[in-house]
């Protein structure tokens, strides 16, 4: 079954955008989609077909066909803008998901929608785990979906590929989405540390951008940074579920194969001239997973990385890492470390990241009882059970030292 | 091809400050944007410019008598200043186009398309 749905997993994007092609409403395309993987899993259970994508594809399609001609208010519906192919009809080109990502992802539409819509459409999450990845309530995120499919035909936003002057503006909206999808999935918003249907749609997000637009540096960048990211996945929790930071994972269970395909992917995206800022972040990844211990970690490399980030993408959340790393480095300067930290703190409200890293930074000074204040800071605003335990725990530990 | 209105928003404290020569400049990248419209494959079908919100009327009609008010409905920074309708053929093209048009802010609406015989 575990197969089934792997199969289901890399069918629907194709599946839901051919079928979009025919229907030009979005809506009937998500429907007819789901009906055809619904009559797949009740009838391959025996054997599935030796091209599954293409069965489904044909079955929502034919499916859609009916419904079309059934319904006169379907047909009448203001249509989804297709802009042609140059292909057949009946043979949909293989850049349709693409298409389907860059309309889903229209600067047009808000940042939560982008992510929403493309959760659900691309992707085939249902609408209560995009309602816990997103913290919202799932009657919140079926609204949202509906408005953004209807602005997208009303406002005729066009299920297009978008010309090449247009290309790096989208693409790294795109990109953004994915990269908030898979940290939606890295750290859950509730519950266990990951949730890998999220995780794995990211990846497979990824997966594909990279094998339609192979030119583009950025996407090869962000699934380097996923995979060496999901190379420590087992390592970050123990057996009992409770979480392992970055320097206490055993380093010898991390992903061996999924480090060397990160290394060579963000290795290549580094040379493009183009790269960008998920390049650099991936560049970061390398360097942690190539450390052969934490005392290993070349820390100042890793700064010189945050730095060049910082230079042409600045953001307070780079701008954490980067005080972050720095404070690892040789002959710290721990206190200058802190004050960097604290001016992050007003366009960082709400991040409990921010918190916990002062916390730690508070500890190594020995000023625990304000490590004690921080953490419970960073606690009350963490949502993941997991790290809720982690910093509890953490907390405890400096009072005692304390004592 | 579908029908957008361009909402232009500014402030409007350029009514009590401008010049001879600052009329014949607005004038001069209104003209400017119309040409960008059509050079883009869509067209100008429609627009004014506006006389200034403090000789709007506001007339609401709740559930009782209507009620006439002095001033526009959303006493803003920004108001509304005039709008364009604008043929075009999707929303790139639309959004492309607003970002060439003379104004503060504008806000792109697409028409509502009735059909036939409505």
């Amino acid at each position: 079954m575990a197969a089934l749905e792997e199969v289901f997993r890399r069918s629907w994007p194709v599946v839901v955008a051919s079928t979009a092609r025919l229907t030009r409403d979005l809506d009937l395309a998500e429907d007819c989609a789901q009906e055809a993987f619904e009559r797949a899993a009740a009838t391959w259970s025996a054997a599935p077909p030796d091209n599954p994508a293409g069965w489904l594809t044909t079955t929502a399609r034919r499916i859609a066909l009916d419904r079309l001609r059934r319904d006169a208010v379907l047909a009448r519906k203001l249509p989804l803008l297709v802009e042609p192919g140059g292909a057949d009809e009946d043979d949909p080109p293989p850049t349709d998901p693409l298409r389907l990502v860059f309309t889903c992802c229209h600067p047009a539409l808000a940042r939560e929608s982008q992510v929403a819509l493309t959760l659900r459409l691309v992707c085939g999450v249902d609408v209560p785990a995009i309602a816990a990845a997103l913290l919202t309530g799932e009657a919140a995120v079926a609204r949202r979906i509906s408005r953004a499919k209807q602005k997208i035909a009303t406002a005729r936003i066009p299920f297009r590929v978008p010309p090449e002057e247009d290309l790096p503006d989208r693409l790294d909206t795109v990109l953004t989405v994915v990269h908030l999808a898979y940290t939606a999935g890295h750290v859950a918003a509730r519950g266990a540390l990951r949730d890998d249907g999220l995780t794995e749609c990211a990846t497979g997000l990824a997966r594909m951008l990279v094998r339609l637009l192979p030119d583009e540096p950025e996407p090869q960048a962000l699934l380097a940074l996923v995979l060496l990211t999901e190379a420590r996945g087992p390592t970050r929790t123990t057996s009992d579920g409770d979480l392992v930071l970055l320097g206490d994972q055993d380093r010898l269970r991390w992903d061996r194969a999924l480090i060397r395909e990160g290394l060579v992917l963000a290795t290549a995206a580094l040379r493009h001239p183009r790269h960008g800022r998920f390049a650099l972040q991936a560049a970061v990844a390398g360097l942690h997973a190539t450390a052969p211990r934490w005392s290993d970690t070349p820390w100042a490399q890793i700064v010189i990385t945050y730095d060049a980030l910082m230079r042409r993408w600045p953001s307070p959340v780079v701008a954490l890492n980067r005080a972050a790393a720095r404070s690892r480095l040789e002959h710290a300067d721990l206190d200058e470390v802190l004050r960097e930290i604290d001016a992050l703190a007003p366009e960082l409200a709400g991040y409990p990241y921010l918190p916990a890293a002062r916390a730690d930074v508070l500890a190594r000074l020995g000023r625990t009882d304000e490590a004690a204040g921080a953490y419970g800071d960073a606690l009350a605003l963490t949502t993941n059970a997991t790290e809720q335990r982690y910093l509890a725990g953490r907390r405890a530990e400096v009072r005692l030292r304390h004592v | 091809m579908a029908r957008y209105v361009f909402l232009m928003y500014d402030a409007e404290d350029w009514h009590d400050t401008v010049d001879e020569q600052g009329v014949v400049d607005e004038f001069r990248l209104h003209e400017e944007f119309m040409a960008a419209v059509a050079a883009a494959g869509a067209s100008v079908v429609g627009g004014e410019a506006l006389e200034r919100s403090s000789t709007a009327s506001t007339v609401r009609r709740g559930g009782g008598d209507p009620l006439v008010t002095d001033g526009p409905f959303a006493d803003t920074k920004e108001a509304l200043g005039g709008f364009y309708v604008i043929e075009a053929p999707d929303l790139d093209v639309a959004l492309r186009l607003a970002r060439a048009c003379p104004a503060g802010t504008i806000e792109v609406r697409p028409v509502m398309e009735m059909p036939d015989g409505v």
